[in-house]
């Protein structure tokens, strides 16, 4: 409307002026500065013809866009709100997020087949796990579903160029670095280990045992005290960078027509529907009909119409679930089971040692729970902890150490943490005596408190609502298989070609959990 | 599809000529820089984003010259099960127009430019494979598969391979106990992430890592290789060290 206004006001100075011009005209021919003013005159009357032309062309545009199946509207609109309407509605534009986006449009049958949404909060990535992260990539899990996405996930970076090129624009180069993980064992975590190797074995992963002087043999700057067996991936294994990746999903998903909206995804409106079980309980069955997205910094919010909502939230999933009521029934029954997922701080520290090891140095996992690996070629480390997982295998969903947690409500570094590291890191590298803390940084794990594993698949009681999410630190690494599954279970209805039945919610309902054989 | 009149069609089929060309262009630019794409490139590419029909085109184009990448390293199984993995690797080599010396044998089996070769390996079902000299040719990480099982291999150069990647290089794990001479200069898409593997070869004895173009700071890596792998003689010539040079100049 402002414009037209604008317009309006133009053509009436035009006209004043033009009423000028034609009055000098009659009444003094013969000044020249007169007809100076009469030039000026026509300048304006070029720039009106100019405004009308754009005005038009604008015009025409609109018109084009107000055919019917687009999204015109005739008020005023922020560019940046979401589409009205989508089939599948993301939350959480992490990689996992934008990896289920490229799988789900790979795997349309039609071009434009399924309008696809991602909704990220965070414009920047300052606070998104994704590029937080170690970006390591492992085989040496216990659970053979594990094993198998991070083969079929190791297999996509091989082929990333195959999957994720965008035509006329840089190919694809994760810097992935082939250093493999080594893991170290005490003689009280041996017997997992081996029982691990021998899983990896049978699944095709291809990982080797070393004694501990095989491994002083490989690696002479370590020292092998308390060390039993060492197992060290061969293939398939190393660090790479995170943000490389989840770029290319984004640009590629984008050019394939994913739409991407930065906000938040702040409630959904839903239907319910209210069944009797055999024993006489009533159950309520919800389906998502829409999801609020709002705007950052803004109350501005756009209610999209959508048929599957994917949550991918990663850390924040929990509360995404909670939005839609689970968790928030009665005790005892299904809907009273929450999303087993909260975020979880951990740091990452950068040490400088210009002593410590070389290009040989692999992703080190102590017993300790201590990690590091190598950054760059100057002689930066990067190495951080878990702090509970420290405490020994397994069973810690029993007992829930929560006071060794840091608190979660920031990404601030706990700088006396190091302290906690150091002498581990000292005590298996003797070199890393002398180093020095150059920087440091925390990011969040989307901890599943349940059983440390990822919840793939719906949930029963929302039956629009599909879970990608609580993967516990692994969800960079498998995001490109997972991102698959996902797909698969959205278009096919079910899983094709990697079998992640075992990951499903119902496990959670169930109470078995589906936990890994850690030697940390 | 509603744009589809003669006149693009025709436009089409000449841009098809152009569209290798463009696929070529767009690989590994990051690490060089390169003059704007030209006119002929940028009105195709615009073409592309215009219409489907183009895009389809160009990404049939892509994957024809990716298959012929793919059927130049199939697995060579049918042969394998037939005359056993010594014929079905030198088989392989031979197909690719590379060259092998069987253990205790002194001359070479080679194919000519042509990629005609002399039968006579077939005598052979019994000797594995020494050497492997595979330079210049599409050998990439599926084709190993045909060479897994040569448990002998001494050398292997894959010097100036397109297709010898990172990945290629954290595979040759598989030859850690025999394999003493290692030559992959030339090879554009070898970077520093693929070389850290090699500390897996412990045997080796001779590594030539000349003209890599996609190290950032090959003498550095030298130093870090040949600290890696103690025993090993690392070769890196081929690089611009003009760098070091002028700053000595400046010193003296």
């Amino acid at each position: 409307m402002s414009m037209w206004k604008g317009l309006h006001m133009t053509a009436h100075a035009t006209h004043g002026i033009h009423v000028s011009s034609r009055f000098i005209h009659k009444h003094t021919r013969l000044c020249t500065l007169s007809f100076r003013n009469i030039s000026t005159g026509r300048l304006v009357q070029n720039d009106f013809f100019k405004d009308l032309e754009n005005q038009l062309k604008a015009f025409r545009e609109k018109a084009a866009d107000a055919m019917p199946g687009s999204d015109w509207t005739p008020f005023e609109k922020n560019r940046s709100l979401p589409p009205e309407r989508a089939d599948i509605v993301i939350v959480g534009g992490g990689v996992v997020g934008w990896s289920i986006a490229y799988w789900l449009k790979q795997k349309e049958m039609i071009r434009d087949g399924v309008r696809v949404l991602v909704v990220e909060r965070d414009p920047t990535y300052s606070q998104a796990s994704t590029v937080l992260s170690a970006g390591g990539i492992r085989q040496q899990f216990s659970l053979p579903e594990n094993i198998y996405l991070s083969m079929a996930s190791a297999d996509f970076m091989r082929n990333i160029n195959e999957h994720l090129s965008v035509l006329n624009d840089d190919p694809v180069d994760l810097q992935f670095n082939h250093s493999g993980y080594l893991f170290l064992a005490s003689e009280k975590v041996a017997h997992i280990m081996e029982e691990n190797y021998s899983t990896q074995r049978y699944a095709g992963a291809k990982v080797a045992l070393l004694s501990p002087t095989q491994l002083k043999e490989k690696c002479p700057w370590i020292n092998t005290d308390g060390v039993v067996l060492a197992s060290y991936g061969l293939e398939n294994e190393g660090w790479f960078d995170p943000w490389m990746l989840l770029n290319a999903f984004r640009r590629k998903a984008i050019s394939m027509g994913v739409y991407q909206c930065f906000g938040e995804v702040t409630g959904f409106k839903y239907t319910t529907n209210t069944m009797t079980t055999a024993e006489g309980d009533k159950v309520d069955f919800r389906r998502i009909k829409y999801a609020n997205v709002q705007m950052p910094n803004s109350l501005e919010y756009q209610p999209v119409e959508c048929a599957i909502v994917v949550n991918a939230a990663g850390a924040f999933s929990g509360k995404v679930a909670e939005m839609m009521g689970i968790g928030l029934g009665l005790k005892d029954t299904i809907a009273g089971i929450p999303l087993p997922v909260e975020p979880r701080k951990r740091f990452i520290y950068v040490v400088h040692c210009p002593n410590g090891p070389g290009l040989d140095t692999p992703f080190l996992v102590d017993y300790s729970g201590v990690y590091f690996r190598r950054e760059g070629l100057g002689g930066n480390y990067i190495a951080g902890m878990s702090p509970e997982e420290s405490l020994g295998s397994g069973l810690h969903y029993l007992q829930p150490h929560q006071e060794e947690e840091p608190e979660t409500n920031n990404l601030e570094v706990d700088h006396q943490f190091f302290q906690k590291i150091w002498p581990h890191l000292a005590h298996r590298v003797p070199a890393f005596e002398c180093l020095k803390v150059t920087s440091a940084w925390a990011g969040f794990y989307d901890y599943n408190t349940f059983d440390q594993n990822g919840i793939v698949g719906m949930h029963p009681l929302v039956n629009n609502m599909f879970f990608a999410t609580g993967f516990s630190g692994h969800g960079l690494q498998h995001s490109p298989a997972v991102g698959r599954a996902m797909a698969e279970l959205i278009l096919d209805g079910g899983f094709k070609t990697l079998d992640l039945s075992a990951f499903s919610f119902k496990r959670i309902m169930t109470k078995e959990p589906m936990l890994e054989r850690n030697i940390v | 599809m509603q744009h589809h009149t003669w006149t693009r069609v025709e436009l089409m089929r000449r841009s098809c000529r152009q569209v290798t060309l463009l696929a070529a262009a767009a690989r590994y630019r990051s690490s060089i820089p390169v003059a704007p794409p030209s006119l002929q490139s940028r009105l195709l590419l615009f073409l592309s984003q215009r219409f489907h029909d183009i895009e389809t085109i160009l990404s049939w184009s892509s994957w024809f010259k990716n298959r012929g990448i793919r059927q130049k390293n199939f697995f060579y199984g049918y042969t394998q099960q037939n005359y056993g993995d010594n014929i079905a690797a030198a088989y392989y080599i031979l197909s690719l127009k590379g060259g092998f010396r069987f253990a205790g044998q002194s001359e070479w089996f080679r194919s000519d430019r042509r990629g005609k070769f002399n039968w006579d390996f077939m005598n052979h079902r019994d000797t594995s494979i020494e050497e492997v000299d595979v330079s210049n040719t599409l050998i990439n990480y599926t084709g190993l598969e045909n060479l897994v099982k040569q448990r002998g291999l001494r050398t292997l150069s894959v010097s100036g391979c397109a297709e010898v990647d990172d990945w290629f290089l954290s595979r040759l794990h598989i030859f850690q106990d025999t394999l003493e001479v290692l030559d992959i200069s030339n090879c554009p898409r070898i970077s520093v992430g693929g070389l850290a593997a090699l500390q897996k070869l412990r045997g080796l004895r001779r590594l030539d890592v000349s003209s890599l173009p996609r190290l950032q700071n090959p003498g550095l890596i030298a130093i870090l290789l040949e600290e890696m792998l103690p025993h090993c003689h690392v070769t890196a010539v081929g690089y611009d060290h003009s760098l070091i040079y002028s700053h000595t100049q400046t010193d003296g």
